[in-house]
């Protein structure tokens, strides 16, 4: 697969079980790998335990690797009160995400490579060598895409970070800091009784009379539904 | 391959446990009759806290809920998918079918979107009305009283709109909407599009003492552990198991044929059991397939004796003919003003409040069929994609898209919560030449031999496809919303869906009087073997611009009440 093509098949999205994983190495301890696995508990099937466990026995980045995805996962979100990359698990996720989804694994890691050619090109040095501001002189010729142009026509490096930039968001806001950082308040049980008031003011919104009428009466959600012979409600 | 036999008869064999099975076995059961549910995935209960994904938090996975494993994510309640391994199929041509199946009890029933619309009068007579596919051989007056009960026993929210092709039921209260649904209902009655509240099987209210009343997470997708959403599980078979009925489960077992005897008439059926890949064989009077709608075809195709060279039932040769599925389109949008909203709890319930049923007339267009409108949006849970191109929509603004550092985590709160999406879901026109057949060459890992698709939309769906794209950007933009993404036009038939993207498949036993041309009769049994009837979406003859869900369940339940009476009849 050429560069091309898998950030071509990262833009369409997610490959099935069972792809082979080129570049990977595995001999992750079956200690480390139960460890690992136990952290989740989400429903899975036996067959998707498995794949997990499979993926977790593999080690895609090695620590050096990791080490400038975590450097970077710093620069594009830098820790403030909420929390931090790290307490995220940010480069975690994307060392999964690189064999969950094989086709990320080669243009991450190439990308690294010509992180550090640009980064020994303009500082003789490698990007973790580089202080705060060359590292983000370094990443000002990357992050910013042409608006005006598709994404699989963006420069290579521009591609490869906006790959990094969206993992590393999409990897923090769905951690439990993150998602407390953006303040979603759902996912727990509730009674939905519409927007609220100083909401529909704000955008000089108002409910219909008529509509309002058809809709539910919270106070009575518990009292069992019965209905006259022509389908109307009376309970 | 040794073959074990089971000694015992059932009174009646169903194969799958979906919306149909699950119907057929709450009802056959309760009239006294001994049931064994044949499911070819394991058994589920979305109240099981081993199998349950309700509640769960992205990081609770390690991918972040992605969808690797399940194509609409780890949470969803959907044991398979579109590829499922070591169960192929094959398509004719450049057809590009995509056959959507769920392996487990209750089958798709524990994710899919709640929609439970009844077909209007006219969606049973779209023939006399267009001259197209065929009418049905009943009419809404025989099915209204199915639909009636079905309302009450699993229970729909809805509102009373008197429309004459969308009849009213007996409704839940609906909940109110959502801040972007208030967007959209300016913006769709402002280009005349009707809009009102949906109808979902979700209880807003209490229904009876056995299931709980919804708790607003939105997550229906991945089947209620209070059983507040319709799971054909949690409403159908578990309540008929509680009161009392006799009914076998054999879990993890894929049927491969009807076994008939001399005469042609059905003595059971065979199966696979997945987890010794041994074949056994079931014993029953009747055999009911409810294994959707491609499943089902499949059996019957695969199901060839002495009596039945073409296949059992197919003696018309429409097994598997008619296949359709809805049509599906969309656009998404951006709404400016829903820039840095204030945020608070807006899951509300798994889908839409509010849509838009079909609001035209075809006689005044240039394509034959209908479509509805689904609305979706909001302060949805983070989930993996959830920061992805976080900024994008600068570039309405003039401002650079891209960078890095804290100000990615002004334009993540920015931005949040102010996308809009609609989702056009359309009738298709049967026709005899979008068929699945047996694919000669090809069997599953099982030694089954699987199906091969051949489906090509015509111009009437496209020419739909293109109206819902017009339609989308003018209520986006009568909301005062913008467009994301460049229109749909001809060179992607305007963003039509592939055939079973939808995973609406219906058509492949169809219904009618005459045996020469129709699978079942009225009350889905085969024309040519009184014991074996079909009551998934099989028997559908056209699909409406309704979800086929609620008439699945009603034919069901009437096809059921007709097996009781012969039963009584003592003609099995």
């Amino acid at each position: 697969m050429d560069r091309r093509d898998s950030i071509k098949s990262i833009m369409l999205g997610s490959i099935g079980f069972g792809v082979l994983l080129e570049g990977c190495s595995d001999g992750v301890s079956s200690e480390d790998v139960k460890k690992a696995i136990s952290k989740f508990q989400y429903g899975r099937t036996e067959k998707e335990l498995a794949y997990d466990k499979k993926l977790f026995s593999i080690q895609c980045f090695n620590n050096k690797e990791i080490k400038i995805i975590t450097r970077l996962c710093n620069l594009i979100l830098p820790p403030n009160e909420f929390g931090s990359i790290e307490d995220a698990e940010v480069p975690e996720l994307i060392e999964f995400m690189a064999k969950d989804i094989p086709a990320y694994e080669a243009p991450i890691k190439e990308g690294l490579l010509i992180l550090d050619e640009i980064s020994k090109q303009k500082n003789s040095k490698v990007f973790i060598d580089c202080n705060d501001i060359e590292q983000m002189k370094i990443l000002d010729q990357m992050a910013f895409p042409d608006p005006d142009i598709s994404s699989s026509e963006q420069k290579e490096e521009v591609k490869w970070f906006s790959l990094m930039r969206n993992l590393t968001m999409t990897g923090y806001y769905t951690s439990k800091v993150g998602i407390d950082e953006l303040g979603y308040v759902g996912n727990t049980p509730n009674v939905w009784d519409g927007v609220p008031q100083d909401v529909l003011d704000q955008y000089d919104l108002s409910y219909d009379k008529d509509w309002i009428n058809k809709c539910v009466d919270q106070s009575k959600r518990n009292e069992t539904a019965v209905w006259d012979d022509k389908g109307n409600l009376i309970s | 391959m040794q073959i074990k036999e089971n000694p015992k008869e059932y009174d009646v064999i169903i194969v799958g446990s979906g919306a149909g099975g699950g119907m057929a076995t709450k009802v056959l059961s309760e009239a006294g009759l001994s049931v064994a549910i044949v499911e070819a995935g394991p058994y589920y209960d979305p109240a099981n806290p081993d199998q349950m994904t309700q509640m769960k938090w992205p990081y609770d996975s390690p991918r972040r809920g992605a969808g690797t494993t399940r194509p609409f994510g780890d949470y969803d309640q959907a044991y398979g998918g579109w590829d499922i391994e070591g169960e192929p199929y094959s398509q004719v041509g450049d057809t590009q079918f995509r056959w959507f199946r769920s392996r487990m009890l209750g089958g798709r029933t524990n994710h899919w979107g709640r929609i439970s619309l009844r077909f209007g009068p006219d969606d049973f007579r779209k023939k006399s009305i267009d001259g197209l596919g065929e009418d049905w051989p009943i009419t809404y007056d025989d099915i209204k009283p199915y639909y009636d009960k079905v309302d009450k026993l699993i229970g729909v929210f809805g509102s009373k709109e008197n429309l004459p092709n969308d009849p009213d039921g007996f409704f839940l209260p609906p909940p109110k909407p959502r801040l972007h649904e208030l967007f959209y209902i300016k913006g769709a009655r402002k280009s005349n599009v009707k809009v009102m509240p949906s109808r979902l099987s979700i209880l807003t209210k209490r229904i009876n003492d056995d299931r709980g009343v919804c708790f607003y997470c939105r997550q229906c997708s991945r089947s209620c552990m209070a059983y507040a959403d319709f799971s054909s599980g949690s409403c159908l078979i578990f309540p008929a198991q509680k009161s009392g009925g006799q009914i076998d489960m054999f879990v993890n077992a894929m049927v491969r044929t009807v076994t008939t005897n001399s005469e042609g008439k059905a003595k059971g059926v065979s199966y696979i059991d997945k987890t010794d890949k041994t074949e056994y064989k079931l014993k029953g009077k009747v055999v009911v397939l409810a294994a959707s709608a491609c499943s089902s075809a499949r059996i019957l195709l695969n199901s060839k004796s002495k009596q039945h060279p073409n296949g059992l039932g197919n003696s018309s040769d429409a097994v598997g003919k008619y296949l359709h599925d809805s049509t599906g389109g969309g656009r998404m949008a951006f709404i400016p003003d829903l820039i840095d909203r204030k945020i608070y709890n807006e899951d509300g319930v798994g889908g839409m409040h509010v849509y838009s049923p079909w609001w035209l007339d075809n006689k005044k267009l240039n394509f034959p069929r209908g479509y509805h409108i689904e609305v979706w949006g909001g302060m949805g849970a983070p989930s993996y994609g959830t920061g992805f191109n976080v900024n994008a929509f600068n570039k309405f603004f003039g401002i650079p898209v891209g960078g890095y550092g804290d100000v990615l985590r002004k334009d993540m709160r920015k931005y949040y919560g102010s996308i809009i999406g609609m989702d056009g879901r359309g009738e298709s026109v049967a026709m005899k030449t979008n068929y699945c057949e047996i694919d000669p060459k090809q069997i599953d890992e099982f030694g089954v031999p699987t199906l091969r698709f051949n489906y090509k939309w015509s111009e009437h769906e496209v020419k739909q496809a293109e109206h819902m794209q017009n339609t989308f950007e003018e209520v986006i933009h009568n909301m005062g919303a913008i467009a994301l993404g460049n229109k749909a036009d001809k060179s992607s038939n305007f963003g039509l869906t592939k055939p079973g993207e939808i995973i609406h498949e219906v058509g492949t036993t169809r219904m009618g009087n005459d045996p020469k041309s129709s699978v079942v009769n009225e009350f889905e049994q085969l024309h040519d073997v009184s014991n074996v009837f079909v009551v998934d979406a099989g028997p559908f003859v056209s699909q409406a611009d309704k979800n086929p869900t609620w008439t699945i369940m009603a034919l069901a339940w009437r096809s059921s009440d007709y097996i009781i009476e012969q039963f009584k009849k003592q003609n099995f």
